[in-house]
């Protein structure tokens, strides 16, 4: 069987999703938020919800995620992602919104924006990509970072005593009764790139039975940041923030 | 029981050479290549052409959408 008998469109199993724009993608090789970006292009090509879903895009390495996307957008002030999704869900009920957040846009600056926007259960879906780290600015410490990490501001490693400790940003927002739908998945392994589809395409399920917010954290790596090649950086993250921060469902209401 | 060949095209030019879907490949088809593309990557490629069983594995795990990949029944 020569190679041209395979390379046909009949026998086409996997191809770059209709809705990833032909923008060359500006992240560092290997970084996680390319394939989560992939994900979300495809459930909302699948869902068939193009026309209907509009992006919140933050403040961090994915601030230009609405050039890869072709869908409607807007970008947010520095972690106010949510407090804008209510605004658009509010005045547009019948259409998808997220946001689409770092671990320093959420768990840090945008604190309280999504902890009351999940207090009060705005109909809208969070993707939260925590690489335990500041990528954009250079790889700063962030709330997520795991104690003795080395970052640009804990050189000698995160120290509790002074720094204090990695936050579970995640389980404290699935306290809260607005959340519908709170799981923690990563995106390093062909399996956890199926697990981690299926979830975002429940969240949006969840928008859709208009059932609160569901919110999707998708463990990764910032490679650059971390000063370790893409390959060693999904080792390091699995062996150490899936530790701190395991896989799986933590709420399905 | 039937048998599967596959197949994958790598966009080469805007492969980072990442290596993501090097080591995903549980047949060891792929690796990145000697030569860069134009952005000074080492692009992925098939190696070993005849390994590959069409397991998409190498593409979902590509952070840049860059391989399309074929899977065709050996008759
Ligand atoms: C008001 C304000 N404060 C600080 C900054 C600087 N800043 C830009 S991105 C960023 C953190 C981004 O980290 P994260 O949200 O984890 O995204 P990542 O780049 O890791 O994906 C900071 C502090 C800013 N742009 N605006
Ligand atoms: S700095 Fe980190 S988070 Fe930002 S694009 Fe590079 S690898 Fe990704
Ligand atoms: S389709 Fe599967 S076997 Fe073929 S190159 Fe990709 S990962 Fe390897
Ligand atoms: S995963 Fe994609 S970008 Fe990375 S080396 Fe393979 S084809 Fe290139
Ligand atoms: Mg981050």
């Amino acid at each position: 069987m020569e190679l041209n008998d395979i390379i046909k469109e009949e026998n086409l199993v996997l191809k770059k999703s209709r809705l990833l724009t032909d923008n060359v993608m500006h992240y560092c090789p290997g970084c996680t938020h390319g394939v989560v970006h992939k994900l979300i292009a495809e459930v909302i090509e699948e869902l068939g919800i193009q026309e209907e879903t509009i992006g919140v895009s933050p403040v961090g390495c994915s601030v230009f995620a609405y050039n890869y996307i072709d869908i409607d957008w807007a970008e947010a002030a520095h972690g106010r992602a949510p407090a804008l999704a209510t605004a658009i869900s509010r005045l547009h009920p019948e259409k998808y919104v997220f946001t689409y957040q770092g671990d320093g846009d959420l768990a840090s600056i945008g604190c309280a924006e999504i902890m009351h926007a999940c207090n009060r259960g705005e109909n809208i879906v969070v993707v939260f990509i925590n690489n335990a780290i500041y990528g954009m600015t250079g790889g700063q410490m962030a709330p997520t970072t795991l104690l003795g990490q080395v970052t640009s501001t804990t050189p000698y490693g995160r120290d509790a005593k002074l720094n204090g400790f990695p936050m579970k940003i995640t389980e404290l927002l699935a306290q809260l009764d607005g959340t519908c739908y709170v799981t923690r998945q990563s995106a390093d392994t062909p399996a956890a790139v199926r697990k981690t589809k299926n979830a975002l395409k429940k969240a949006f399920q969840n928008t859709r039975l208009k059932k609160g917010l569901s919110f999707v954290e998708v463990v990764g790596t910032c490679n650059s940041g971390w000063k370790m090649s893409p390959v060693d950086a999904n080792k390091w993250m699995r062996d150490n923030m899936f530790k701190k921060y395991p896989l799986g469902d933590i709420k399905d209401v | 029981m039937a048998k599967f060949r596959g197949a994958i095209v790598v966009d080469t030019e805007h492969c980072k050479g990442c290596n993501l879907c090097v080591v995903a490949c549980p047949t060891h088809t792929l690796a990145l290549h000697h030569d860069v593309n134009g952005k000074g990557y080492h692009y992925s490629y098939m190696q070993n052409p005849e390994a590959c069983i069409g397991c998409a594995s190498c593409g979902l795990v590509c952070p840049d959408s860059v391989i399309t990949v074929y899977k065709a029944e050996i008759k």
